[in-house]
């Protein structure tokens, strides 16, 4: 009886993982969360000069070790990333503690992909200034290899420290530095 | 006795031939489409009164980024932006501005939400309908 209803139960679970599932809804839908995060991520500069913008921008993504995947000019897009060491001392300490406890092997952090995609933009009437956009996301892998994370970075300090570095590199590339 | 034997084998082949279903179709993807290509066709696109394609595409891309999509290529001549969305799942949507009338320009969004299409016209719906307030937004903004 068991075995019948075990095979139904994996017969039912193989036929499901051909079928489709769906967006959820608050995906595409333009939450208050979701203006919050555009003030965070934006920042305006009073210039004409988009393209000055955009080069001082890569220039400080390079400096910050990232490589640039993609760019396009014309839109204003520079997208990049970085691969770096995903391992935090208290996740390691933890499963060493469970380790020894329950002699269970816990999955850690190992490895994650950082990907940044900026955007500039004219605004204005006059189009006499430039908004520039952040948005940044990462992917962590643990040690078996199998995505422990994906996710958007909303952490308000890691963007008004780019956009403080950003404002000394529009200023050194404006000044020739 | 009997019986049960000629279920548990019936069972199995009805198991084997759920494995083999997936392993066959899953070539078949490659050129995979919905049903209805005309369907589909319409409730991916919209049109929008304007002849500037500039503008549409970084409306287009400032309205992914609302969205909370991270924009991963944008293509001036092709017209054509990508961004990609993680919160847990992993939603990928590509984005292609053409003129079409005078006037006129076609916008056609397609999505994958982790490893599926999307097919449902509900999402296309509500990317939509930010499109067309951000559209409007930036219409009476600058002109």
């Amino acid at each position: 009886m068991f075995r019948k209803s075990a095979a139904v139960t994996l017969i039912l679970v193989m036929l499901s993982g051909c079928t489709a599932a769906k967006v959820p809804k608050q995906a595409l839908d333009l939450s208050p969360e979701d203006i919050s995060n555009k003030q965070l991520q934006t920042k305006f500069f009073e210039t004409t000069d988009e393209k000055m913008i955009l080069s001082a921008s890569a220039g400080l993504l390079q400096d910050l070790g990232f490589n640039l995947d993609e760019s396009c000019p014309d839109l204003g897009l520079v997208t990049c990333s970085k691969n770096r060491s995903a391992v935090v001392t208290g996740q390691v300490v933890g499963a060493v503690v469970v380790a020894i406890l329950f002699g269970v092997a816990v999955p850690i952090d190992k490895e994650q992909k950082i990907r940044a995609s900026l955007v500039t933009r004219p605004v204005g009437e006059k189009s006499d200034r430039v908004a520039v956009r952040l948005t940044i996301q990462r992917v962590v892998w643990n040690d078996r290899n199998m995505v422990s994370k994906a996710e958007t970075v909303n952490d308000p300090q890691i963007y008004q420290e780019f956009f403080n570095k950003l404002a000394q590199s529009i200023f050194l590339e404006a000044h020739d530095i | 006795m009997k019986m049960s034997r000629c279920l548990a084998l019936l069972l199995g082949a009805v198991m084997l031939v759920s494995m083999f279903g997936c392993q066959a179709a899953s070539r078949n993807q490659i050129m995979a489409a919905s049903a209805s290509q005309v369907e589909l066709r319409n409730y991916q696109s919209r049109r929008f009164e304007t002849e500037n394609k500039e503008k549409t595409l970084r409306t287009v891309i400032s309205t992914l980024q609302d969205l909370g999509f991270i924009i991963d290529k944008a293509d001036m001549v092709l017209g054509s932006v990508s961004g990609t969305k993680l919160g847990g799942y992993s939603l990928r949507m590509t984005v292609t501005v053409r003129p079409k009338a005078q006037n006129q320009m076609l916008v056609r969004a397609n999505a994958q939400y982790n490893i599926t299409a999307v097919e449902d016209p509900e999402p296309y719906q509500q990317f939509f309908a930010s499109l067309e307030k951000s559209m409007f937004l930036t219409a009476h903004m600058d002109e």
